[in-house]
C-alpha cells in the first residue's frame, strides 16, 4: 500500500471506478461528459468553474485535471487565478455570513 | 530562452539516432505503453500506406531568425543546411509534372534562403491551386530587405500560414523569444493592410497555435474563435483560419520534455488521446516532404529524424509517382501526435 494517501498518478485510474459498479460508474462518466458540453454556457466557461470548485473541494485529481484543461483551451493564467479568487471569495463569504448566525444569537443571549 | 540549436549546443539530442533510441525505450519498451505499430494494429491500419500525392512540403532550409522552444527542426540562425538552386530546378520540374495540387514551402525560415524569390517566381508560374508559404512573421520585420515581402507574396498569390501561439505577449515570447510578439503583430498587421486574411479575400492568411508546453491543443474552432476575437479587439488583425497543431515529441521540443520531467507524462497524454480516425487522414498519406538537399521523406517530422521513404525512389532527381504511392509508411512513437484527439497536420485538425 501506498504510504500517501494521494498519488498522481491514481488520476488515469479514475475511469475503473466503473469496474465495481458497472451501471452506476457508467452512468457517472456519460453524466460528465454531457455536463461538460458546449451548451447555454461554453466548454471554456465550464473548465473555469470547474477550476474554481476542484481548489474550493481541495482535489488536487480536479487542480491536475483542470489546470491542463485550461491550457489545452487557450485560458490565460490571469483568467485561472482569477477564477479561484471566485472560489476564494466564497468560500471567505460562507465563513462571514455565519457572523450574522452569530451576531443574531449573542444578541439574543445577551441582548 | 535558448540562443543556439542543439546542434550547435553539441547536445545528444541533435543527433536523430538517439532521439529513435528514446522513442523506442523505456515506456514502450517495458510495455507500459503500446508503441504505435501495435495501436493502429489494433484497427487494422498498419501498415500505413501512402495514397494519391496531393502536397509536396519542400523544406528550403533549417537556417531562422528565431531559435523557438519548441522547434522540431531545430532551426535557428547557427544552421547552415540550406537548399540550393539545383536542388530547387529539380523540385520544379516535379511541381509541373506531378498531381499534387498544394504546394509548401517550409524551413527554418524560408525567406532566408538567398534563391527563395526566385524559387516563388518560377513556382507560381507553374499556377499550382494552392501555394503555401510557412512564414514566421517576424521575418518581415527582422531586416529592411524583408520589408517588402507582404506585396512579394500578394504578387505571386502566395497563402501565408503563419505560426502565432498566443494573442497574449507573454505566452509568445516565453515560446518564442522576447520581441516575437510585437513584430508578429506588427508584421500581421502589414499584411492585413495589403488584403491579406481579410474577410472574403482571396489573399489566404492563416495562423498556426501550437501548445507553449506539455499539454494538447484545444479544440481548433473554440480556439479560432478566441484568436478571432482577441486579435481583432487588441489589435484590429484579421485572420481566415487557425491550425492547432500538436508539438511532437521530437528535437528541441523532445528537448524540453525531458528537461522538464515531462516526457512520460505527454507520452501517455498523446496515447490516451489516440483517436483511430484521425490515422485515415494524417498527412503522411497525401503528403511528401523534400529536405534541404533533396531527399523524400513521408513527412517534415520524419525528414528531422533521418526516416527516409520507404521505396526505390529516395531523392527528387529520381521522382516517380507511380513509385511512391501506395508505400509503406515510416512510423514510430512520435506518430502518436498526429492522431491524438482531433488529431493533428500541418493544415490543422484532420477529423
Amino acid at each position: 500500500m501506498s504510504k500517501t494517501y494521494y498519488d498522481p498518478a491514481d488520476l488515469k485510474k479514475f475511469g475503473k471506478i466503473t469496474e465495481w459498479s458497472e451501471d452506476l460508474g457508467t452512468k457517472f462518466f456519460e453524466y460528465y461528459g454531457k455536463v461538460f458540453e458546449e451548451g447555454a454556457l461554453s466548454a471554456r466557461e465550464k473548465s473555469l468553474i470547474a477550476l474554481a470548485v476542484a481548489h474550493t473541494e481541495q482535489c488536487p485529481y480536479c487542480i491536475d485535471a483542470y489546470s491542463q484543461d485550461g491550457l489545452q483551451r487557450g485560458i490565460t493564467k490571469e483568467e485561472m487565478m482569477e477564477a479561484i479568487h471566485v472560489g476564494a471569495a466564497i468560500k471567505g463569504g460562507a465563513t462571514l455570513v455565519h457572523g450574522v448566525q452569530m451576531m443574531n444569537k449573542i444578541n439574543k443571549l445577551d441582548g | 530562452m535558448a540562443t543556439k540549436s542543439l546542434q550547435k549546443r553539441h547536445s545528444d539530442l541533435a543527433n536523430s539516432n538517439r532521439q529513435m533510441e528514446i522513442l523506442s525505450n523505456g515506456i514502450f519498451r517495458n510495455g507500459e505503453l503500446p508503441t504505435f505499430k501495435s495501436k493502429i494494429s489494433e484497427t487494422s491500419q498498419f501498415p500505413l500506406k501512402s495514397k494519391k500525392l496531393e502536397i509536396l512540403q519542400i523544406n528550403v532550409g533549417y537556417m531562422c531568425n528565431q531559435v523557438c522552444d519548441h522547434c522540431h527542426v531545430d532551426a535557428g540562425p547557427d544552421r547552415k543546411e540550406i537548399m540550393t538552386r539545383d536542388t530547387m530546378k529539380q523540385c520544379l520540374e516535379v511541381i509541373k509534372n506531378s498531381g499534387a495540387h498544394t504546394l509548401d514551402l517550409t524551413g527554418g525560415a524560408p525567406e532566408m534562403n538567398p534563391d527563395f524569390r526566385w524559387f516563388v517566381e518560377e513556382a507560381a508560374k507553374v499556377g499550382i491551386k494552392d501555394f503555401i508559404v510557412r512564414s514566421n512573421l517576424t521575418i518581415i520585420r527582422a531586416n529592411k530587405k524583408y520589408y517588402d515581402l507582404p506585396e512579394f507574396f500578394k504578387k505571386h498569390n502566395v497563402h501565408v500560414v503563419s505560426s502565432m501561439p498566443h494573442w497574449t505577449r507573454g505566452k509568445t515570447d516565453k515560446q518564442r523569444g522576447d520581441g516575437v510578439f510585437d513584430k508578429s503583430i506588427k508584421a500581421l498587421q502589414e499584411l492585413n493592410a495589403v488584403g491579406y486574411g481579410m474577410p472574403g479575400s482571396a489573399l489566404r492568411l492563416d495562423l498556426v497555435y501550437n501548445p507553449s508546453g506539455a499539454f494538447l491543443p484545444g479544440d481548433q474552432l473554440s480556439m479560432e474563435k478566441d484568436f478571432k476575437k482577441a486579435l481583432l479587439e487588441d489589435f484590429r488583425i484579421q485572420f481566415h483560419n487557425l491550425f492547432a497543431i500538436t508539438n511532437l515529441p521530437i528535437s528541441r521540443f523532445l528537448d524540453y520534455l525531458i528537461a522538464s520531467e515531462n516526457y512520460e507524462d505527454y507520452m501517455y497524454q498523446l496515447v490516451e488521446a489516440y483517436n483511430p480516425s484521425a490515422v485515415k487522414n494524417v498527412m503522411c498519406t497525401n503528403t511528401l516532404s523534400v529536405s534541404w538537399d533533396g531527399y523524400l521523406f513521408d513527412c517534415d517530422f520524419n525528414q528531422m529524424l533521418e526516416l527516409p521513404v520507404n521505396s526505390k525512389v529516395k531523392h527528387i532527381s529520381e521522382f516517380n509517382e507511380e513509385l511512391l504511392e501506395g508505400r509503406n509508411i515510416v512510423i514510430s512513437q512520435h506518430c502518436y501526435g498526429c492522431t491524438a484527439g482531433a488529431g493533428s497536420s500541418c493544415q490543422g485538425s484532420v477529423t
